[in-house]
Parts: C-alpha cells; structure tokens; sequence
C-alpha cells in the first residue's frame, strides 16, 4: 500500500552550545498522509523542522528527498527542492493583496513586467481549488487569521506540492475555521502531498493525522499509527521514563501536607476569556500551594493572567477575601497583594539594561509612584538581603541583569515580588530552563512560604514538580480547565497524565 | 570571591564610564581650535560681563541643551519627539506678539504674562504629543511629525509671517542678558539640567522612565503607570522647548516663524545620541546629553572661527559627526583594535604571511 517515503531523515543531530537538541533522529514522511509531529517543549520539534526547512544545518546525519540525497542549505533552497512551511504567525505581508500574496517573488511576467491580470486570474483559480471564496483583490489583511493562514498554504503548496509543514496552524483558530483547516488538509492529502502537522492540540491530532512521530529531550521515541496508540499512551511516551524514575525520586521526598481550611484569599468564578481559556472556577486559599497542569499551550498561563490583570477577562468574576474585584491591569492586582512571575523571563519579566538591585526593587517602586523614591540605603538593603537569601550569583548588585543565568535571573524575579509582601504569588514556569540545583532552592523556598501562610498557584508542565508541591491540581486540556484533584498522596502523575489524555470533559 | 570581577582599576573605570568618549570627543575638538585660534580658550572680563569663545559656545548652545533634555527624557522611554523645533518658533512668536501689543512693553508684568502664555501653550502642545502616544498608541515618530509640520504652520500664522521685534529689557535678560558676569542664558539652562538630574535621579522617575523604555511589556507587568509618565515625559520635552524658543527670540529680540528652531530637532537627537543614551530607549544619560549638545555647538562655532566657507559648512559637519559616531561604537573600536593587532603581528613575523591571508580580499 505505501509506496518510498517522500522525505526520510536518518540519525539527524543538532548541537547548541552546551545543549544537544536532536541526538539522531530518523523520521519519515510519506506522500499523501497527515503525519503528526509530537512531543513536549524542548523535546527537539521546532529544531527538527528548522533543520528540515534549512533555517538551521545539521550537525549531523542525511536527508533524502524522493530518494535522494539532499543538502537543506537555507529557507528558499527547501522551498525551491520542496519542502514549505506555514508558520504559526502568518508571515506574509497582510497590506498587499491576496494575489501579490501568494505569487510574491515569483509573479507572472510578460515583456519583463507583472502581467497583473494573469496573476489575479491563477490566483482566483488556486483560491477556488481549496473551497475559498474570498476575493483575491483585497488586501489580505481584511480577512481572519484562519483565511490568512489558507492564503499561506496555498501559497506554499502552489510553490512546490511535494511537503507541507504546518507548524502549530490552529492556535489562534477557533473551532469552525479549524474544520476549514482540515478540510483543506484533506484535500492536499488527497493529491499526494505529504503534510507533517505540529499541534499542541491532542484532539485534533486524532482528528486529522494518520501516523505521528514522538520525540523526547531530543531523541526519537518512535513511530505509531495514530489508530494503534490511544491518548493515554500517547501522553506517557511524550512525557517518557522520567515518570518511571519519579518513585524513587520523589515518592519519600514528598511533603506530608494538610491543605489549610478557611476562606479562599482569592476565587475564581466562571472566569473566561475568549479564545484563551474557557470559563472556570478556581480557590486559593491562604498557605496553599494550587498546581496548575497541562500540557503546553493548553491555557495555563492564560488562566493565570486573567487573575493578575494582564489579560482583561470577558466573562466571570474575581473575589478577593470575599469581595468581588475587577482586576483590569496588573497595577490593580498587585495593589490587592497579588504577584505574578511570568514564564518569559527576558520579555516580560526583566529589564535586561537595568541592574540587579534596580530590577529588584522595580516592583515595589512601581507601587510607592515616582514621587516616593526608595532611598538607595533601602534598595541596597532589600538587594543585599535577596541576594543572600536566595543565594543569587554573582552577589553584585550593582550587575546588569541581563548578564546572570537563568537560574539567577529568575531569583531576581523572585525577589522582586517578595519584597512586595505579596499574598497570592502566581509563579509561571518558574523553574523551566533553570539548573537543578537552582531549582530545588526555588521549590524549597514555595514549600516555605506557603508554611509561612502565603497563597500560591504553581504552574509547571514538570508533573513531578506540582505534585511535590501542591496541595491540589487543577488540570487544563485544550483552554479547558477539566479536573481539579486533590493531592492526598494517592494522586500520581499517571493519574494526572490519564486526565490530560481523556479530558474528562466535566 | 565572585566580587572579585567588580573590582576594576580606576583607569578603566574612568573609560568604561557612560560620558568618557563624549567627553574625549568634546576636549579634542577644543584643542583643535586652538591650533586655528592661539586665544581659543581666553576668557576676559570686559564691562562687568564675560567674553570669549567658551563662554560664547556656552551662551549659544544654551538653547540646544534645553531642547536635548526633554529629548532625552522622551527617547529613554523609547520616543521621539520631532515637534520641539515648531514649538521653540510657537513660544517665541506667541511670547514676541504678546510683548509687541502690549501697551508697555517694558514692564514685567507684561513680560511674566508673556511666558505664560507660551509655556502654557507648550504644556498644551506636549499633551497632545503625549495623548497621541501614550493613549492612542500612535508612533512618537508619526505623532510628533504632525506637529513638526502643522506647528511650523501655526507659529508663521501667529507672526503672519512677518518677523516680530520687540524692545523689552526683562525680556531680552532670558536669552541676552547677563548675570553676576555670566550671560543669562547660561546659567537659566544650568538651572534647568540641574533640576531635571534632581527630578529624575533623587525621585524615581528615572528608574521607572528606564524601565518603561527598557522592557515595555514588563513594566506593565510590575503595575508602572507607563502611560501617565510617557505622557508627561512629552510635556516636559515640550516646556523645555518653549524656554529655549524664548531664549533664542530674547536673545535677537525678534520671533521668526519661518526660521527659529528650524531643524533643532535633528540636532537635539544628534545630542542625545553622541551622549550615549540610545534610541532604542532605556538608560539614559543627561551628563552626556549636555557633553552631545555642547558637541555640536562647538562644531558650529569652529565653523564660523576657522572660517570655513558656509557652503562647505554642511558637509564639514557632517563629516565629523560620522567620525565621531564611529570613535564612539565599540563594534567599531574593536574593529580597529583588532586590525591593528593583525598588522603588527604580520609585519612581526614575515613566515607567517600565507596563513594571514585574507580570503577573498
């Protein structure tokens, strides 16, 4: 039934400076299927693409393409031998027309200048080819995202029909234009063309892929047949053995933990917002650690935002110790005690310019105003004070901080917020990326302060790491919020796996 | 110890400091007047006042370094203000008809009345520029460039396109009078640095100013107003473009819409910029604002002194601005560090000359 695989890597390895993001990893596409590209952040799937799109080289291993053997040097190379790809961000250029759009670099000519109403009536032709009936005159722009991200594939298959790669299409879509997306897909899938699809999405991958590959911290954990392996396991293999070492690891190391009684600091109720989380309830009680898991993308940090005020919510309230708050910017959060240290560390947590002592007292400057200046003994104080306590290196306040490590830096985010006295402290990925000796401090100091009576969501896809630490977990799947478990020592990571996988949808 | 790397020599303390090439930069372009000029550096007391080149780029530069401060302010948040040239020509026209219609134009009263107006008119101006920014989310380069243009306009409106002369003593004092031996307009400008170095750095406007142009997403997320300061960082950009367009029409006592501060926007960015505070936006430096701003008045001043022909003026300036542009980038000083060692160490050892090759040079 299947015929030669149209692209097939063999033992591609790709270093990065004290990282070796792919460890030789085979994968094959053939033509005509849906093929699905899985496995957790920073288990090699962007790598993988941008080797095979020649963004990056290789260090290692061969591509053969329709049998062979191919050197990806660059973007317009694969695209000219091709392979194309469609980004999660459309890129092209949304003030020119449909048209210009798709046959931009490559118009149709007569006597050296761009025959105009050629190029309109093929592009017509191609929009017709996929079911979309837009008027190719119009700028792009005056259409959604999903019909942008259309244009873009019928851009990129019209330039060469043999791979499609579509990494992460339908996050910004919602559920009709992903249907269109599909049927698209269908259709390309139909005429031969190989489509390697990347989602976060674990439905839509059973929705439209035949076979996926999964990959693990850059290495190859296999190759199934979607119908051959079910959610569950599927959600095992991309998360892999360190579940099957966590027993020994954390099992006796684990927190004997009574979750506190009394009023809620902060509930959430009904919370929503468009296209980012779905409507859901939520309890943070003083001296509680609350865990949030899920997989990456599956509305974690949304959720987490709409309580700091960093999104507005369009639906639901907010109370804090029993008074209902309209949380419209952080600055109103935060004057209520509520801390959030974003998973972005370098946009949107630090000023990199700034110095140790001036990024940790940013927080609490902000909210004395300009005219309150805290006096430089007091900065150097909370700096020194910081730095020690939380062993921040190298101990020099007076250090750009855009020069200390990970770990260091997100210490000094840490920092920041504790000096405010906060009493909800959001913490969004607050060890991902950070050395191990860096995050076993920062999960000692969580533990503390909820001891200490500060209330605490924790947010991390590390299974291992909520469990440790909260006293329950609320469990999101596709912007949903599907489960909240408590943590009374019978709760496992394969039990919060098996309600990532089956959504639960209750 | 990990505090043993911040433990540098004072020598390079001293040169790793913000303001030691701007500074480097200014000493060398008065040392080289002096070659063309032996009294460059005289400075005689003649008549109670005092003269001579130095005071003289002091007196002039006086209105660049006010406008090169609210630049400076408005590019550390990531800005820029394009409008002061118009509002230094609105405030000079609106203070001149204020002063030119009045029954007794010599009286203070008149002359106090005069700067209200026009440094009203600026703090209206400047929250225009704010709003547009701040609130509406338009580009400072777009938003500003409406008053750049309409602004030109409205000031030659004010004037009706003629030149205004005014015979007022208390208004000639701001730009060309003189004070305990020193011209005015000096120390009214030293006045303004000094208060604005005190409002940002013993407030904490400068940290939140910095941390706003530095990282705007997160200075949203610690609870910064950043829309409230980035709008007052336009007022003020603005007011101190009135005081200078005030200085410079005291100073000739007339208010020409057509000409006063025309251009003066691209000199104050050229201040800031040779000060060391980038446009990208963050750390900001009013120390090299003025060494930028006192920069560029010399090379005015050298043009005229060394008697340059003033069609060639242009490009002279120019041509010493890109230099000193490239002295002051450290990829370009590395550069050249780093082609010095390759030559010295190929005219050291001929053996080694194939391998230094240059490859497809």
């Amino acid at each position: 039934m299947r015929q030669q695989p149209v692209l097939e890597v063999r033992g591609i390895r790709k270093e990065f400076p004290g990282v070796v993001a792919l460890d030789g990893v085979d994968f094959r596409l053939f033509p005509g299927e849906v093929h699905a590209l899985m496995g957790e952040n920073g288990a090699g799937k962007s790598t993988l693409i941008k080797v095979l799109t020649g963004v990056y080289q290789s260090d290692g291993g061969e591509v053969e393409l329709a049998g062979e053997q191919v050197r990806v040097t660059g973007p317009l190379q694969a695209q000219q031998i091709g392979i194309s790809t469609v980004y999660q961000e459309v890129n092209l250029c949304p003030n020119l027309s449909v048209a210009e759009n798709i046959f931009i670099g490559r118009e149709p000519r007569r006597f050296g200048l761009i025959d105009w109403s050629a190029m309109r009536r093929r592009a017509a032709e191609l929009v017709r080819g996929i079911d979309l009936d837009i008027d190719v005159n119009a700028p792009l722009n005056s259409y959604s995202i999903a019909v942008q991200q259309l244009v873009a594939i019928v851009r990129a298959v019209d330039v060469s029909a043999k791979v499609l790669i579509l990494d992460e299409p339908t996050s910004s879509l919602d559920r009709d234009e992903v249907r269109q997306l599909f049927t698209v897909m269908r259709r390309l899938r139909d005429q031969g063309v190989a489509i390697l699809f990347v989602s976060h999405f674990l439905d839509q991958i059973y929705e439209i892929c035949d076979r996926m590959t999964v990959l693990r911290n850059g290495r190859l954990e296999g190759e199934y047949l979607t119908s051959e392996l079910n959610q569950v396991e599927l959600v095992s293999r991309m998360i892999g053995s360190e579940l099957a070492g966590l027993d020994q690891l954390g099992g006796g190391k684990r927190r004997e933990r009574t979750a506190p009684t009394g009023k809620a600091f902060l509930q959430a109720d009904r919370l929503t917002r468009r296209g980012a989380v779905e409507p859901y309830d939520l309890d943070i009680r003083p001296g509680e650690v609350v865990g949030l898991a899920g997989l990456l993308g599956s509305g974690r940090t949304e959720a987490a935002r709409l309580l700091f005020g960093a999104d507005q919510n369009d639906g639901g309230t907010v109370r804090i110790e029993g008074e209902v708050a309209a949380l419209r910017t952080p600055r109103d959060a935060i004057a209520r005690g509520i801390a959030f240290c974003s998973e972005n560390r370098k946009t949107e947590g630090l000023v990199g310019e700034l110095t140790v002592r001036e990024n940790i007292v940013l927080a609490l400057q902000a909210a004395r105003g300009w005219t309150r200046p805290l006096s430089r003994t007091a900065q150097d104080a909370y700096a020194l004070k910081w730095i020690r306590a939380l062993d921040i290196r190298p101990g020099n306040p007076e250090a750009l901080v855009r020069n200390l490590s990970g770990g260091n830096q997100q210490k000094v985010l840490l920092a920041r917020w504790l000096i405010t006295d906060p009493k909800l402290l959001i913490l969004d990925e607050p060890t991902r990326g950070i050395d191990i000796g860096a995050k076993a401090e920062i999960q000692k100091l969580v533990a503390n302060l909820a001891e200490d009576g500060m209330a605490v969501l924790f947010i991390s896809a590390e299974l291992e790491e909520v469990l440790r630490l909260s006293h329950r977990v609320g469990v999101l799947r596709d912007h949903r919020m599907v489960a909240q478990l408590d943590n009374d020592g019978a709760l496992t990571p394969e039990r919060i796996m098996a309600t990532i996988a089956s959504g639960a949808h209750a | 110890m990990s505090t043993a790397a911040a433990a540098t020599s004072p020598v390079k303390a001293v040169t790793r400091s913000r303001l030691f090439w701007p500074a480097v930069v200014l000493a060398v372009l008065l040392v080289a007047n002096l070659a063309f000029t032996p009294d460059f550096f005289a400075v005689r007391l003649q008549g109670g006042h005092l003269y001579g080149s130095l005071i003289d780029i002091l007196h002039f530069g006086a209105p660049l370094i006010l406008v090169s401060l609210g630049m400076t302010l408005v590019i550390a948040t990531g800005g820029i203000d394009l409008s002061v040239g118009s509002t230094v020509a609105i405030s000079g026209a609106l203070a001149c008809l204020h002063i030119s219609e009045s029954s007794d134009p010599g009286s203070l009263g008149t002359v106090l009345t005069a700067l209200g107006i026009a440094l009203g008119t600026a703090v209206l101006l400047g929250t225009v520029n704010g709003l547009l920014v701040a609130k509406a989310g338009v580009q400072p380069i777009i938003a500003t460039l409406i008053l750049m243009v309409a602004g030109r306009g409205v000031a030659q409106l004010i004037t009706d396109g003629q030149i205004i002369t005014v015979t007022s003593d208390p208004y000639k004092m701001i730009g060309g009078g003189y004070w305990l031996t020193m011209p005015f307009a000096i120390l009214l400008s030293a006045l303004v640095v000094l208060a604005t170095v005190l409002l940002t750095r013993s407030t904490a406007l400068g940290l939140l100013l910095e941390s706003v142009g530095g990282n705007p997403v997160a200075s949203r997320l610690v609870g910064i107003r950043a829309m409230r300061l980035v709008a007052l960082v336009y007022v003020f950009s603005a007011l101190c473009a009135a005081l200078a367009g005030l200085m410079v029409s005291s100073n000739v006592s007339a208010a020409d819409g057509n000409n006063a501060g025309l251009w003066i926007e691209l000199d104050a960015i050229l201040a800031v910029v040779l000060g060391g505070t980038s446009l990208n936006g963050g750390r900001f430096s009013i120390g090299g604002t003025v060494l930028g701003a006192l920069i560029i008045q010399t090379l005015s001043t050298t043009v005229y002194t060394i008697g340059i022909p003033p069609e060639t003026t242009l490009v002279f300036k120019a041509f010493v601005v890109i230099v000193v542009c490239l002295i002051q980038s450290p990829a370009f000083r590395a550069k050249l560090a780093a082609r010095g060692a390759r030559t010295r160490r190929t005219t050291r050892s001929h053996a080694a000359a194939p391998t230094n090759r240059e490859v497809g040079a």
